[in-house]
Parts: structure tokens; sequence; C-alpha cells
């Protein structure tokens, strides 16, 4: 395919859904640019008031972590028992800590 | 680091076993080549037919009745429109673009849900859409929630939310039909006597002549049989045209008791095969639609370009 | 019933029709825009105006001695009786067409809305408030569109052109007070159109300059919808908004 068929340029959409809240990655579109791209996400991810906010990012500069790199990124982690609360047994009069 | 270089026997056996415990696969994994056409093929269809299925019900938006079920009707048909971007992002993230499916589409190489092929042609075909094909549509994206691949379970999951709205305006269009003159009534009844079969064939061939299931059914992809859904369908419509005092066309249609289901009629099976394979009433107008307004867009696709190249250039230049 | 009922009936029939045709135009997109997205983002146009034009009618109902509903206002009523401005009947043509009859709305409504939105008539004021959101949205569109065709590649510029050239007299119908306005004006509830043009020319002229284009010459211009005297596209329209009101009567749907 030559430069000139390809479409327009593909972005991921986040979404805040309200105040209070992190903006959640909720689909992609196309669009020329940034600007554009942030005015369909408001036509075609927030037609029933889903959000109050919006985030675009060109899905080409997204860098993304590898299935092959979760053993060395998540797995070491997965021994680490002392990093949650519920590791700790207390007592019952102070266990609501 | 011997770990990291399986072969694919022991790759695709991970992969199984993540599908088999019920976890989601995600872009970035390992997946057999084979799921990966499936699902570009699977989720390429249900867009076009999102897309296509615009045309049907947009067909009446400049004749809705009432300014109210004209801005219903206006914005159900963008919602489908809606419903293809959100499964044509799903699709891009297996690696297939936008414009190859498109083209696809336009060459007869990918296949719409065939019910769109049959034409629009009352008030009363508007809320009949509605009602059995978003019905159907609803039946099968319902469990579609839990396919195994991410971005299409959360696709469904999202259109499932708006596609109850679709329904809904659909059926109470309809009440308004059947509890209006006897003209309005029996254009809803012409309305059912024209959609239903086809509503029915929109869940495809019988289990045993499926051609993909067995396979998509072990992947997860699909996550019940053409033939059980369709039961589901119908165990659920029945009541429905009942409340509306409609007669649905088929003599064979029965409770049983036993089974705990409605009993129904053969398919004509070849009219389904017919319709799917090009010759129905509007398949070649469908994609001609389609084509036109694309290539008719060519121009504003080239100026956008266009305009973008030249103010990165301007930029640049400053 | 007042003459200034009356006359108030009419401005808000004016406002209603206005929105409803252009409403009807814009849903003629529906599935045939350039792209997937673009298409969505129309029909969130549409939906703004057909939205306006029943806030308009609902208020029209209210007021009129007949006691039609907002529906029979907009279904049952025939083109020497519909109020529309010209601009917004003529035919969608290309998307340059389109767009150019957009953004030159656009610009007006933003600058109308903003003034009605001061009407001593809270029902008026109140769409209008409503109404002026709508409209900033949709100038930022159209303006985008208006540069990106202007001074995108020649065929965008060529077509845009032409659609200027093509409406450009279509444009004063929109400056003009109709007899029920300057009855209106005085007690301060109709907006006065002719004072928006100097904000109008601005901003039109500004993003011409920007978007390469040529502001077309003024000499000609043609007018007529407050009177009822419209395009012959006017009652073709009409035949596919009416059919099913006209085809069975006295119906609910």
């Amino acid at each position: 395919m030559n430069e000139q068929q390809q479409l327009l340029p593909l972005f991921e959409v986040f979404v805040r859904s309200k105040r209070g809240l992190d903006h959640k990655h909720v689909g992609s579109l196309h669009a020329e640019n940034p600007e554009q791209a942030l005015e369909y996400a408001r036509d075609c991810y927030t037609r029933r008031s889903e959000g109050v906010s919006i985030w675009v990012v060109k899905s080409s500069d997204i860098t993304a972590s590898q299935e092959e790199d979760a053993r060395s990124f998540y797995d070491p982690m997965d021994d680490k028992p002392y990093r949650h609360a519920m590791h700790y047994q207390l007592p019952e009069p102070v266990n609501n800590m | 680091m011997t770990e990291f270089s399986v072969n694919d026997a022991e790759l695709e056996k991970r992969f199984q076993d993540r599908v088999d415990d019920e976890q989601k696969i995600e872009p970035k994994d390992w997946m057999p080549e084979g799921y990966r056409k499936n699902l570009i093929r699977q989720i390429s269809q249900h867009a076009h037919s999102e897309v296509i299925g615009m045309q049907p019900e947009g067909n009446w938006i400049s004749r809705a009745p009432t300014l109210r079920r004209k801005m219903i009707l206006l914005a159900k048909v963008q919602d489908e429109g809606g419903h293809g971007l959100y499964l044509y992002s799903a699709a891009e993230t297996l690696g297939a673009s936008r414009e190859e499916m498109v083209e696809a589409l336009h060459e007869g190489r990918a296949k719409y849900a065939s019910i769109f092929n049959y034409p629009s042609l009352t008030w009363a075909d508007i809320g009949t859409i509605g009602w059995l094909v978003d019905g159907a549509a609803i039946v099968n994206q319902i469990s579609l929630q839990r396919t195994s691949y991410g971005p299409y379970s959360r696709a469904m999951i999202r259109i499932c939310k708006e596609e109850s709205f679709h329904q809904r305006q659909g059926y109470e269009s309809l009440i308004a039909l059947a509890h209006g003159s006897a003209e309005q009534k029996a254009m809803a009844q012409d309305a059912l006597n024209r959609w239903w079969w086809p509503s029915l064939m929109m869940f495809g061939p019988h289990d045993a002549e499926s051609a993909h299931s067995g396979q998509s059914m072990k992947w997860k992809i699909k996550r019940k049989s053409n033939d059980t859904l369709r039961q589901d369908f119908v165990d659920q419509t029945v009541p429905q045209a009942d409340f509306l005092g409609l007669e649905i066309p088929d003599p064979d249609l029965k409770w049983n008791e036993e089974r705990g289901h409605y009993d129904f009629g053969e398919i004509d099976w070849e009219e389904f095969q017919r319709v799917i394979s090009g010759d129905g009433m509007c398949n070649r107008d469908r994609v001609a639609t389609h084509k036109k307004a694309h290539d008719d867009g060519a121009w504003v696709r080239d100026a956008l370009r266009a305009y973008e190249a030249k103010k990165a250039n301007k930029s640049e230049a400053a | 019933m007042t003459t200034d009922q009356t006359a108030l009936l009419q401005y808000a029939l004016g406002e209603a029709d206005d929105a409803l045709i252009l409403g009807q135009r814009l849903c003629e997109w529906c599935y045939h825009a350039p792209y997937l997205e673009e298409d969505l983002a129309l029909a969130n146009v549409s939906l703004d105006f057909l939205g306006r034009a029943q806030n308009f009618y609902q208020y029209a109902a209210q007021l009129d001695p007949q006691q039609r509903t907002a529906d029979q206002l907009a279904m049952l009523r025939d083109s020497r009786e519909f109020r529309n401005l010209l601009i917004v009947e003529l035919p969608i043509g290309d998307f340059a067409f389109t767009m150019a009859r957009q953004f030159l709305l656009d610009c007006f409504y933003v600058e109308f809305m903003t003034a009605l939105q001061g009407s001593a008539d809270p029902n008026m004021a109140g769409i209008a408030a409503k109404a002026i959101k709508e409209s900033q949205y949709h100038l930022r569109r159209s303006h985008e569109w208006l540069l990106r065709l202007g001074d995108g590649t020649e065929e965008s510029h060529r077509r845009m052109q032409i659609a200027l050239d093509q409406i450009w007299g279509y444009t004063m119908e929109m400056f003009e007070n109709s007899p029920a306005e300057n009855e209106l004006l005085a007690e301060g509830i109709a907006v006065d159109r002719s004072a928006l043009k100097p904000a109008w020319d601005t901003r039109v002229n500004t993003a011409l300059v920007e978007a390469t284009l040529s502001r077309p010459e003024d000499g000609w211009s043609v007018r007529g919808g407050r009177d009822g005297i419209h395009t012959e596209h006017h009652g073709h329209l009409l035949s596919e908004l009416q059919f099913l009101q006209r085809a069975y009567p006295g119906l609910e749907w």
C-alpha cells in the first residue's frame, strides 16, 4: 500500500469518565492530527456524556511491554508478599488498619 | 534463558492453557496465526455489518414521522457507525488496517450480516429491525462479551450497553403501531412477516454445517453455538410478539413443554445461501453505496493530508 | 392574542424552521461522509439542529392560537408557510458545499445566539443559552474544515471556492430583520440581525484569508424565505420530511 492510499493515522483514546477517576483506554480512531483526533474522540466516544476529559495519543508513539518481557518484568514482583497489606496478621481489635 | 526460546508447540499449549483458564488474550501476546486470522475475519465482518447496517435504517431518517422519532433514529444509526468504529479499532490491534478491511468489503472478499441485504420498505421496518435484528445481535453479542480476545470483548461490552437502547426504541415504536390504526397494525405485521426468517438466519448455519464453529469454540472466540443462540432468541422473542398482538409467520412454532423451549420451523437454507453469496435484493447496492461514499471522499482525505503536510513544513521552516 | 404574541410566534417559527431544515439536510450525510469518524461527527451536528428545532417548535406550539403541536408545526405546514432562510434549504452538494454553508452559518449563529441569550423573552433566551454551546463547537469544526479544504490540495481549494461563490448570494438574508423581528426589537425580545454583520464579516474575512480563499463579490443576493418564497428544492425536501404524516393523517407514531 503506498503512502497516498493510506488512511489517516491511528490514535488511541483515553477518557476520564468523571472527576477523580483515571483516564481509561476506550479504543482508537483515525484522524489527521491530535486536534482532530480530540474532536472525533468527543463525537465518537462520548456520545452519552461518558467523559469530562479526553486524551488522545498517536498509536505509533506508544511503547508497550511485550509478552516475552513478562517473566522479567512482572514475575519477580510475585514473590514479594510483604508489599501487600494482607501479609500482616493483626489482632482483631486493631485489624481494620 | 532457554525459557525464552520455546518452540511453537509449547507456545500454542501455553496459549490454549490461558484460553482454557478463561484468561483474556491481549494484542501483544503470542497467538496462533489461525487465531489471529479467524479473529480478523470475524471482527471485521462484525464491523462491516454495523456499518452496512446503517443503510436500511438510514433510509428512513429523512422520512421519520415525528421530530422525536427522527432524532432517535439518527442517533441509533449513528451508534451503529460508532459500533463499527469500536470493532474496526479492535481488529486493528491485530495488525489489520482499516483501509485493508474496507477494501476487502468493496471487493466482496469480506462478508457482513446478510440481513442487511433486504430492503426497508415501510416505517414499520424501522421498529422491526430495532426489535428483531438488534435483538438477535444482542443475543449474539452478550455471549461475545466473554470472547477470549481482550479488545474484542471490551468492544462488545461497550456495544451491548448501547445496544439495549436500540432494541427498546424499536419495540417502543412497534407498540405505537400495534396500538394504532388498522393500517398501522397491518404495516407492523407485514414487517414482521418479512424480517422474521432473515432474523433467524442471522445466527448462521446449523452447528453441524458451520465451517468455523469448532475451532472458534475451542479458542473461545465464539462462546455459544449458532443453534443455541438461535433458540435463545426465539424463546425471548415469541412472548414479545404476543404482547404486540402480532403473529410470527411460522406454522410450526409452538411451546415444547418437555424441552422448555419453543419448537420452530426450518429455515429456507436455499434462500440463506442465495443471499449470503451475493444474490439478495440489495447486496450490490449496499456495497456500491459504501464504495461510492468512500470514493467520493477521496479528495477530502487527500486535502487533509496535504494540509497537514503544509503545516508541518511551515512549522519546520519557522 | 396580542400583536406581540403573533410576532413572537413568527419569530420562534422562523428559528425552528431554520434549525429543522438544516438538520434535515445534514442528516442526508448519514453513511455518505468521507470516512466513518466524520460520519459520526456530522450526525452530532445534525442532532444538535434537530434538537434545537424541537425546542423552538415546542415554544411556538405554546404560542399558537390554533394549538398545533410541535410535530404538527413541523410536519403539516406547506412550503409557503415555512419561514426558513433559503441558505439552509439548498441541497447538500459535495462535502465542500456542506462545510462552506456550515461555516458561514456557524459564524452567524455564534453571534446570533450570544445576542439572543440576552432576549427579554426568557424562553428564547433559554433555548439560545443551550444553542450557543453547540454552535461554538460547530464553528470550531467548520472553521478547521474551511482551512483544510481551502489550503489543502488544488482540487479541494477549487471545490471550496466554487462552493463559496454559489452560496454567497444566500448569506445576505441572514442579516435582514423580518417584520415580526422589527416589531419585537423595541421590546428587547428579538436580535437585530443587521447589527451582527460587522462581527460576521470580520470572522469570515479572517478565516478566508487564512484558508487562501477569496471572498466572493457582494453583487448578487436572493431572499424570500421569511415570506415563504422558497427555492424549488424546498417542496421536495418537505415531501420527504412530511411523507408519513401526510400519507396517514392524524395517527400517533
